[in-house]
């Protein structure tokens, strides 16, 4: 059978895009959308669904765009995800939905991510909003702790069903890892902004700049809520803790990031945080975070090279992602491992020493062990160096949570459903799970909230 | 929230005080933390210890150091700050140790006036140094009354002691046995103070003014070597043992930006011409 390719989506020219923050990825036109939705097989049981973490009516979003009927897919889009417009961008597909349609034993998969965007932009576009009148007001009060996508998730769906939502965020804006840390050029901003708006429109009371666990403490929303969620993120950066750790120039990707996408440092002077940038800038690890932190330098003038201790196979980022900073000029230098920071005599980064690699047996990931080759001893020379290895739950509110059981990382211990070990308390997203995907904490949100519904109804 | 400036009163050249309006971190403020402001879209956050609280509102004292806090001691009664996020950081440990020494300098003076406070109530005998470049400098000196003992010096003579505050801290060890110091200002005498403290084998809690940007253990920029553990000052301080502290590595970190500072610093003077409100 004769199956046609995938029609792609409209991408900026990679020299022209590693220049500026805007998007890169400026999706499909009308004529696209509706010529991929054609390809769609209808399939009465579409293994799609079953690739999507929340479940999405896939053939049925995709089916109304064929149809033309854009508001009707969107309508059953914000069924299942309230936001459609931040998944359709960074959720996983390859993985997820697309790694599961049935088109990819005979050809390409549906570019399911990309219609969904294109039905979402489409909807923002047109100012098209569901109705958001919640049925019945419910006398009862939700506290939502941490404002990223979990807690979104959670507040929206809560307050739909007519409860009373308190946000509280130590930011002084929501959206958590989707403002600080994914960058501009794969999700703007204002799209954030709009879900915000959104949420307030709902009713939803957002306080920003609240530290809770020291502003507010946890007996004391225990006292005033009739259920709390705890959706705060992972949070906190690990370092290799290599020497010279401390030199200046070395930073987390989270420092990295959020100095330029929450605080702007890319428009210094114009705005006051500063970033060092430098002439080569070396980005350890090999995830979506390392691709973000690297794609960023490299728009801000520098020499851009990533060093993994694997090799590309084994790399966790989305080949997307990979394929997008290759294009864009990021170098990448495979199976090597830094071991030891160099600085001059103020303290400032000039190098890193490192050590080639080779590949041995499986570990517990299942991925191939790197192992130092003996005496393989390198220098590269960077005045830069971001670390992307990975996060460590934060404790900032953990550690304040007396009788809130955790499992053996740190991480909140929860049930399928975010039930923790307080009754009234529940978690999702990242602080359960451990870094994960947005649409993970937004399911996680959702499937809080309807046990906080049945509970409370 | 609306963080307005209820009071501001100007201490010194370049050193300001003022109150805010805040109920929350008022309400939950103990001695030993700060805040973080953002005075506006595109601001620096500036992280400021908190220095006393009255009712609805808190105290932070500012030294005028470069852009940020140039245009915070601008800012009058009646303004508004954009953001004020607080309290953060641990609170100080404070208990009954028995002879406590506290060693104010400079704006330190500001963040060692609630601990002194503490202390007191938990029935320790609190002496305290305040130390200043000159006279000056050494600000809100009737705040230690209840102090068992108060000393001043300053660098060039003009008010106490001639002396730097780690050397008259060393006399007073020797003249008496002290359970616990705390010594907060410049980094320079924090570090002098250590190791006059290590010297003598007594523990002394110092507060670190590491470069911050979130403030809640997010980024790892704070970050300080702490007898060979990584800490990061916002939430795992901001005190920590002096002695312990990489003190090198700490002071090379604060100079991090002195090239983007003065970029700042001189393209807001241009744009504002003479800083008469200092
Ligand atoms: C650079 C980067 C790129 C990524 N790219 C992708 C991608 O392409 N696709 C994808 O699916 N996933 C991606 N992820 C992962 C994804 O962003 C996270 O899995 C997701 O954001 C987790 O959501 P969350 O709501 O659990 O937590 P977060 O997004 O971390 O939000 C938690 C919020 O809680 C707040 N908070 C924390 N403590 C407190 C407190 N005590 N009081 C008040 N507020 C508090 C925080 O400030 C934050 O706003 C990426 C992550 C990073 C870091
Ligand atoms: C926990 C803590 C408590 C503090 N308490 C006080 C206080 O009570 N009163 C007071 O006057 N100052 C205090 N500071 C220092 C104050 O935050 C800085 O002076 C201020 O941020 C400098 O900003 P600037 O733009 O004016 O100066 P810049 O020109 O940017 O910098 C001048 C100096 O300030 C330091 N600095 C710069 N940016 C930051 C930053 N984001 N965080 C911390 N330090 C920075 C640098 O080391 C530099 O040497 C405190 C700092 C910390 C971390
Ligand atoms: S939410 Fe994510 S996984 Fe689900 S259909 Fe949309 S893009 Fe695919
Ligand atoms: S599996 Fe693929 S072809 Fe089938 S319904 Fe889903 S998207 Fe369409
Ligand atoms: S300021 Fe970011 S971790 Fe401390």
């Amino acid at each position: 059978m004769a199956v046609k390719q995938r029609l792609k989506t409209i991408e900026r020219n990679p020299n022209e895009r590693n220049k500026d923050f805007n998007e890169v990825n400026l999706g499909y036109t009308q004529e696209l959308a509706i010529e991929e939705a054609k390809r769609c097989l209808q399939c009465p049981n579409p293994t799609c669904v079953q690739g999507c973490p929340v479940g999405i009516d896939i053939p049925g979003f995709i089916k109304k765009i064929a149809e033309k009927d854009f508001e009707g897919s969107y309508k059953v889009l914000k069924k299942y995800n309230s936001l459609p417009a931040i998944c359709g961008r960074v959720c996983p597909q390859e993985i997820q939905c697309e790694g599961s349609c049935v088109l990819n034993k005979v050809g390409q998969p549906i570019s399911i991510g990309a219609l969904e965007r294109f039905i979402a932009d489409w909807a923002i576009n047109n100012n098209i909003e569901e109705d958001i009148i919640p049925e019945k007001r419910i006398n009862k009060k939700i506290a939502i702790i941490g404002a990223g996508p979990a807690g979104l998730t959670t507040a929206s769906e809560l307050s739909k069903a007519g409860f009373s939502v308190d946000m509280y965020e130590v930011f002084h804006d929501v959206g958590g890892v989707l403002i600080y840390g994914i960058p501009e050029f794969r999700l703007p901003k204002s799209i954030v902004k709009k879900e915000a708006q959104l949420l307030k429109k709902l009713g939803v009371n957002i306080f920003t700049n609240i530290p809770v666990g020291l502003a507010i403490h946890p007996k004391e929303l225990l006292e005033k809520y009739d259920a709390i969620f705890i959706g705060v993120g992972a949070g906190t950066p690990k370092f290799m803790d290599i020497e010279g750790t401390e030199l200046n120039g070395v930073y987390s990707a989270n420092e990295f990031l959020t100095r330029i996408n929450l605080m702007k440092a890319y428009k210094f002077p114009q705005s006051d945080t500063p970033v060092k940038i430098g002439e080569k800038i070396v980005v350890i690890g090999g995830g979506n975070t390392a691709m973000d932190a690297a794609r960023s330098a490299l728009r801000l003038g520098a020499n851009v090279t990533i060093v993994y201790r694997r090799s590309e196979n084994e790399m966790p980022a989305r080949k997307e992602e990979i394929k997008h900073a290759k294009e864009e000029g990021v170098k990448f230098q495979t199976l090597t491992q830094p071991v030891r920071y160099i600085g001059d005599e103020n303290g400032n980064l000039i190098g890193i020493e490192c050590i080639k690699m080779e590949l041995g047996e499986p570990d517990e990931s299942g991925r191939r062990k790197p192992i130092p080759i003996p005496n393989s001893n390198f220098i590269i020379e960077a005045s830069v160096a971001i670390e992307a290895i990975g996060t460590n739950p934060n404790k900032l509110l953990l550690s304040q949570f007396d009788g809130l059981e955790l499992n053996k990382w740190g991480y909140i211990k929860a049930d399928e459903f975010g039930r923790t070990s307080i009754e009234k308390v529940f978690a999702g997203g990242d602080i359960v799970t451990g870094s994960a995907t947005v649409i993970l904490a937004m399911g996680a949100g959702k499937k809080a909230a309807s046990v906080i519904k049945q509970a409370l109804y | 929230m609306k963080n307005k400036i209820l009071e501001k009163r100007k201490l010194a050249y370049g050193v300001h005080e003022f109150w805010i309006e805040n109920p929350i971190v008022s309400k939950n403020a103990k001695a030993g933390q700060f805040v973080i402001f953002r005075l506006y879209e595109n601001g620096e956050r500036i992280p400021l210890t908190i220095s006393a609280v009255n009712k609805d509102s808190f105290r932070v004292i500012v030294k005028a150091i470069g852009k940020s806090t140039y245009e915070l001691c601008r800012l009058n009664k009646g303004d508004f700050i954009l953001d004020v996020v607080g309290p953060l950081g641990m609170p100080s440990e404070v208990k009954y140790y028995g002879n406590a020494l506290v060693i104010g300098g400079g704006v330190g003076i500001a963040a060692i006036t609630p601990i002194v406070k503490e202390l007191i109530k938990e029935k320790n005998n609190v002496d305290v140094i305040l130390g200043g470049r000159s006279k000056e400098y050494i600000i809100l000196e009737n705040e230690f009354k209840n102090a068992n003992n108060l000393y001043i010096v300053t660098d060039d003579g003009s008010l106490g002691e001639k002396a730097y505050p780690h050397q008259f801290m060393e006399k007073m060890i020797q003249e008496k046995n002290y359970d616990i110091i705390w010594a907060i200002g410049p980094s320079k005498m924090m570090k002098a103070c250590s190791e006059v403290a290590k010297k003598h084998d007594i523990k002394i809690w110092v507060s670190l003014n590491s470069i911050m940007v979130d403030g809640t253990g997010m980024c790892g920029g704070c970050r300080v070597r702490i007898g060979n553990k990584l800490k990061y000052t916002c939430v795992d301080g901001p005190e920590f043992d002096g002695r312990l502290v990489d003190w090198e590595s700490f002071e090379k970190r604060l100079n991090q930006y002195r090239k983007e500072e003065k970029i700042a610093l001189s393209k807001y003077l241009q744009e504002v011409g003479e800083p008469t409100w200092l």
